[in-house]
């Protein structure tokens, strides 16, 4: 089916020297097997693989040497039989030339495949359409595909679109980088498969159409393509669309704007607008990988520059080395030596020709000085404008260029730097011949590090102030207990007072309130805190002064030595203060010390104190403090001095049932047994209430049933408060 | 062996800065043999002496920065300042007004600033300034008169270095009068347009060769446009905001300059396409040019009508060149992928 797609212009764009046909001249050759196969485990975005064979195994033409690690991963295959050499870090294309975990692979020259069947096979199904898009998906992961045209993301991931609909599917076969032909080649020699991967797409996909985008410098590759469409002989929906020759038409970005008029929005993915958008080569990749079982272990490579006298494509298998491939196209060293991986505009040169072929590697460009002469020195910027013109993202790369200068990264920022794709195109063009992408680079990288060094801070910021926050909140709470604590003790010696048949008391009052030794505690605690508030001030003023910086670690130190302080002299004025309580208490039940009254004080501030260290238990695992163990340890001991405290108040209880009554106010001796029952249901509701204060801590889900079992003994409780109430009446 | 490693991209394109500014100064080719028909030798021999001065002073200033001389010469900008501040001055100036004039604005104006690229003003223009200001006697009384006002020859060479480099005032008196613009501008209050385009001056319609130099430039402009060197932007938006005002404000030629009068008389052409375009220090956004160029008309007919000066496309020029980056900073285009254009230099989240 062909209709008529209305194109749409990109702005900016130049018009380089194509430098194509040197390569087109011959068809794809299959590159000789080298000595050995080098395979990096990153050859696609995301994290590494990890090798799943040894040093020394044997590995067979399709076997998986290296798993994916994460969503955002692809595996790696064998290429060819072998015996693994060696896994080791070796150099990688990079244009750092940094080294990275590789798997060394020596082929045993048979070239043996391990057994591999279709996607149709593998699921038993007769009718390849019955297949499930996460099938093919699953099928694609495993088989490694990523990205070829350059970028190497995985192909699985790309097409796991989530939410979005995708009404079209584009096929990327511009190819708009001047000397690259492999994709070229691919859609004169494979254009099945590439329409075939298409059809895989549209299912997976589920998009209405398929747009192949092809410049219109490839008038056979298109014709193949409309031959295989024809050759369908069934209803499609895939048309090869012939695009102006531009660069960059080739961009993701740009194509789709082409295409479709549409633009993908700042920081987004084609996703968001409803487009999946895939190289041909991909698409040709996936073909194989869903009907036969091939997995991604070679490409079509371009290799081509004066340089090398044998220009063409090869197919090559990943791993091989950049000069054996060279040394079978008849490569002559120049003066300048320089080799390219991929194209002169967005290419980046090797450090040395001891490098692998990787999945990404559409194109060696070995050029000789007078055919791509080395930068010359720059001249000033005139500011013509020129590089404006050109720029397909629309941005100003003259201004990108004195902010980068300037390092002014802010208003670079401010200027969409990051929406710059660095196609080069501004360099190109620029009269003083100013290297703006790399200056763009430096930028970019520069905030991109600014950037992770001010969340780091931010986190580091964010930490302290809650470790403040929370100190600050544990102090306010200690304090608004002991005040608490102080109201009631007052209360009680009150109401001791007013009975009469109350023990005098009077000396406990002033013991309690103050002593020399606590006050001294007292003043040291309000310095320490005064002292503690200065510091955090100075920290404060250091953060924001970037001049103070390097004090800050200092401050930090001062002010966590000054928190140590005061806590230790809460914890002494606590002591204190326990034992100004301790002795008037001691005085005050001189005459029963085991009454059921002292009992159950003791009982209910263990009681408390329980409740308190579940709660801290609680707040601790909240904020994920390392004190969880220890407060966990303390709870557990508490819990048993609970215990002892209420079996020996109730021993009290029961052993002196009159008194207890007595003291309890309900002088109704018939009432016993009841109250009893009322002290034992008591003690379950609080049991419950533990258990279930512990399940809420630790997140257990039992928190339910819990929940139920504490309303209905807390029922119980009040149905035996009401007997008790009613008996009490009459 | 380590390979030579180079960022991407890895190749160039044909640009250079050196061609595009001999593109410029060939440009200006036909208007300088227009007006050198017209007015005598007096201005090529300003071109030959502003150009000679422009490259000297340049070498001297660079040589004192200790910058390699010959390498930043041939980028042919001095060159370019040197032959536009010689077409701007008057034909029968002396010698030492262009001298002045050239060396104050590659000095002072250029490489004080840092050199090409860096100089915030038009550096042609700021030595017509100063050279206007200062001697405005030498400035307002030595434009050479056409044959066709005059209806005699105009000044032979002889004259016109014995005018230039001796001062001879007689050659002064015999050759040179007032400009069509001034003379519109100061005799519209006494008479009548119709009357006023009898006189000599202008000669019907015409202006005593004006028309032709301004159309030798707009053809030179043409030119330009059509190399890509310049783009559109600016000439059409100044010459329609300068349409546009003396349609408005001087639709009655009884009282105010009619338009095709501000069209090709005075520097016009030349300011429009190859001073006002001068990329340094012009806008660069797209929108912004537009801006910039069409406040240089508004400045131009304001200053033409109202001002003192009968024409002035330097103090416009250089008025626009302050406005030049914070025109830029609101003017961005709007990026691929961004619902809408980015405005002011405002870097807070």
């Amino acid at each position: 089916m062909t209709h008529l797609i209305q194109l749409h212009e990109f702005d900016g764009g130049i018009h380089p020297p194509e430098n194509k046909h040197q390569s087109t001249g011959r068809a794809i050759r299959t590159a000789p097997l080298p000595d050995e196969l080098v395979l990096p485990l990153h050859q696609h975005i995301g994290a590494p693989s990890r090798p799943v064979v040894s040093a020394g195994d044997s590995v067979l033409k399709g076997q998986v040497i290296a798993e994916p690690h994460g969503f955002v991963s692809a595996p790696l295959h064998a290429p060819t039989s072998g015996v693994v050499a060696a896994i080791e870090d070796r150099q990688v294309p990079h244009a750092s030339g940094m080294s990275e975990l590789c798997i060394v692979i020596t082929p045993d020259g048979k070239d043996e495949w391990q057994p591999h069947q279709s996607l149709c096979a593998e699921l038993g199904v007769d009718d390849c359409d019955d297949i499930s898009a996460a099938d093919l998906v699953r099928r694609i992961r495993e088989c490694g595909i990523a990205g070829m045209g350059g970028a190497g993301f995985p192909t699985s991931v790309k097409l796991s679109v989530g939410d979005n609909r995708i009404d079209t599917l584009i096929l990327n076969g511009a190819e708009c980088e001047p000397y690259i032909t492999a994709d070229d080649m691919l859609m004169r020699e494979r254009a099945r498969d590439i329409v075939r991967g298409a059809q895989i797409l549209l299912q997976i996909t589920a998009a209405e159409r398929c747009l192949i985008g092809v410049e219109d410098n490839k008038p056979e590759a298109i014709a193949a393509l409309e031959d295989a469409l024809l050759a369908l002989h069934e209803e499609h929906h895939i048309d090869v669309v012939t695009i102006p020759t531009k660069y960059p038409s080739g961009g993701e970005k740009q194509l789709i704007q082409i295409l479709t008029g549409r633009e993908v929005p700042s920081g987004g993915i084609p996703a968001h607008i409803g487009i999946v958008c895939q190289n041909v080569g991909t698409a040709a990749a996936i073909a194989d990988a869903v009907d036969i079982g091939r997995p991604l272990i070679s490409r079509i490579t371009t290799v081509t520059g004066d340089a090398v006298s044998d220009k063409g494509n090869w197919d090559v298998l990943l791993g091989t080395p950049v000069s054996h491939l060279l040394a079978v196209s008849g490569y002559q060293p120049q003066k300048r030596e320089r080799v390219i991986m991929g194209g002169p505009m967005m290419g980046f040169a090797l450090p040395t020709t001891a490098l692998p072929v990787v999945k990404t590697t559409n194109c060696l460009l070995a050029p000789t000085e007078k055919e791509l002469p080395t930068n010359k020195p720059s001249m000033a910027c005139i500011r013509c404008g020129l590089c404006a013109q050109a720029c397909p993202a629309e941005l100003l790369p003259q201004q990108l260029y004195w902010f980068s200068k300037a390092e002014e990264f802010d208003k670079a920022e401010q200027h969409n730097i990051f929406d710059c794709i660095e196609c080069g195109a501004c360099s190109y063009v620029c009269p003083s011949e100013i290297p703006l992408v790399q200056y763009y680079r430096f930028a970019k990288g520069a905030i991109r590090e600014e950037q992770a060094a001010q969340e780091k801070a931010e986190q580091a910021r964010e930490r302290f102030e809650a470790r403040i926050a929370r100190q600050e909140r544990e102090q306010a709470e200690k304090e608004a207990k002991r005040k608490a604590r102080a109201a009631a003790a007052e209360a009680a010696q009150k109401a001791k007072k007013a009975a009469p048949a109350a023990a005098t008391d009077a000396p406990a009052k002033t013991a309690a309130t103050s002593s020399p030794e606590l006050e001294k505690l007292q003043k040291q605690l309000d310095g320490a805190q005064a002292a503690l508030t200065k510091t955090k001030e100075k920290l404060e003023a250091a953060k924001a002064d970037p001049a103070m910086a390097e004090k800050v670690p200092v401050f930090e130190a001062a002010l966590t030595k000054t928190q140590d302080k005061i806590k230790t002299l809460a914890k002494d004025i606590a002591a204190a203060k326990k034992a100004a309580k301790a002795a008037p208490a001691a005085a005050d039940d001189k005459g029963d010390p085991n009454s059921p009254e002292r009992l159950k004080k003791k009982w209910e501030m263990a009681q408390g104190r329980l409740d308190t260290a579940i709660k801290r238990l609680e707040q601790a695992e909240a904020e994920g403090s390392d004190k969880v163990e220890a407060l966990r340890d303390g709870l557990e001991k508490q819990k048993v001095r609970v215990e002892e405290a209420r079996q020996a108040w109730e021993a009290a209880t029961i052993g002196q049932p009159a008194a207890n009554a007595a003291a309890q106010g309900t002088p109704e001796p018939a009432n016993d047994d009841l109250k009893r029952k009322i002290l034992a249901q008591k003690d379950r509701v609080d049991k419950a209430r533990e258990r279930l204060s512990m399940a809420q801590a630790e997140g257990l889900d039992t928190v339910e049933a819990l929940t139920t079992a504490l309303s209905k003994q807390q029922d119980k409780l009040k149905q035996l408060e009401q007997q008790a109430d009613a008996a009490g009446e009459v | 062996m380590a390979l030579l490693t180079l960022s991407s991209p890895h190749a160039h394109g044909p640009n250079a800065t050196s061609r595009i500014m001999l593109t410029v100064a060939l440009a200006t080719l036909p208007g300088l043999a227009v007006m050198t028909w017209f007015f005598g030798p007096g201005t090529l021999i300003n071109v030959i002496l502003a150009g000679l001065t422009a490259v000297v002073c340049e070498a001297l200033v660079l040589k004192a920065r200790k910058y390699p001389v010959g390498f930043f010469l041939k980028d042919n900008t001095a060159l370019v300042t040197g032959v536009l501040l010689g077409l701007a001055l008057p034909p029968l100036a002396p010698w030492w007004i262009t001298v002045i004039a050239t060396a104050f604005a590659i000095i002072f104006a250029k490489q004080i600033y840092g050199g090409m690229g860096n100089n915030p003003f038009n550096p042609a223009m700021i030595g017509y300034a100063l050279v206007l200001v200062s001697f405005p006697v030498q400035m307002t009384t030595n434009w050479a008169v056409s044959f066709q006002m005059s209806g005699s020859e105009v000044a032979g060479l002889t004259d016109t270095l014995r005018a230039i480099f001796a001062g001879s005032a007689d050659v002064a008196d015999v050759y040179t009068g007032a400009t069509p613009l001034d003379d519109y501008k100061h005799l519209i209050s006494k008479e009548t347009s119709d009357e006023l385009l009898t006189r000599a001056t202008f000669n019907g319609w015409l202006n005593g060769g004006w028309e032709w130099m301004n159309l030798a430039f707009l053809a030179g402009g043409v030119f330009l446009m059509l190399k890509r060197i310049i783009t559109w932007h600016i000439p059409v938006s100044m010459l329609a905001a300068l349409t546009l005002c003396s349609l408005v404000f001087g639709w009655d030629h009884d009282l105010y300059t009619p338009t095709w009068l501000h069209l090709f008389s005075g520097a016009t052409m030349l300011g429009a396409f190859f001073i006002a375009t001068d990329p340094v220090s012009a806008s660069t956004t797209p929108k912004g040019k537009l801006i910039y160029g069409a406040g240089i008309g508004i400045l131009l007919f304001v200053i033409r009508t109202w001002g003192a000066y009968p024409d002035a496309v330097a103090f416009a020029v250089l008025l626009m060149n302050f406005a030049a980056p914070f025109i830029d900073a609101y003017t961005q285009p709007r990026t691929y992928g961004h619902s809408k254009a980015r405005r002011g230099l405002k870097t807070g989240k």
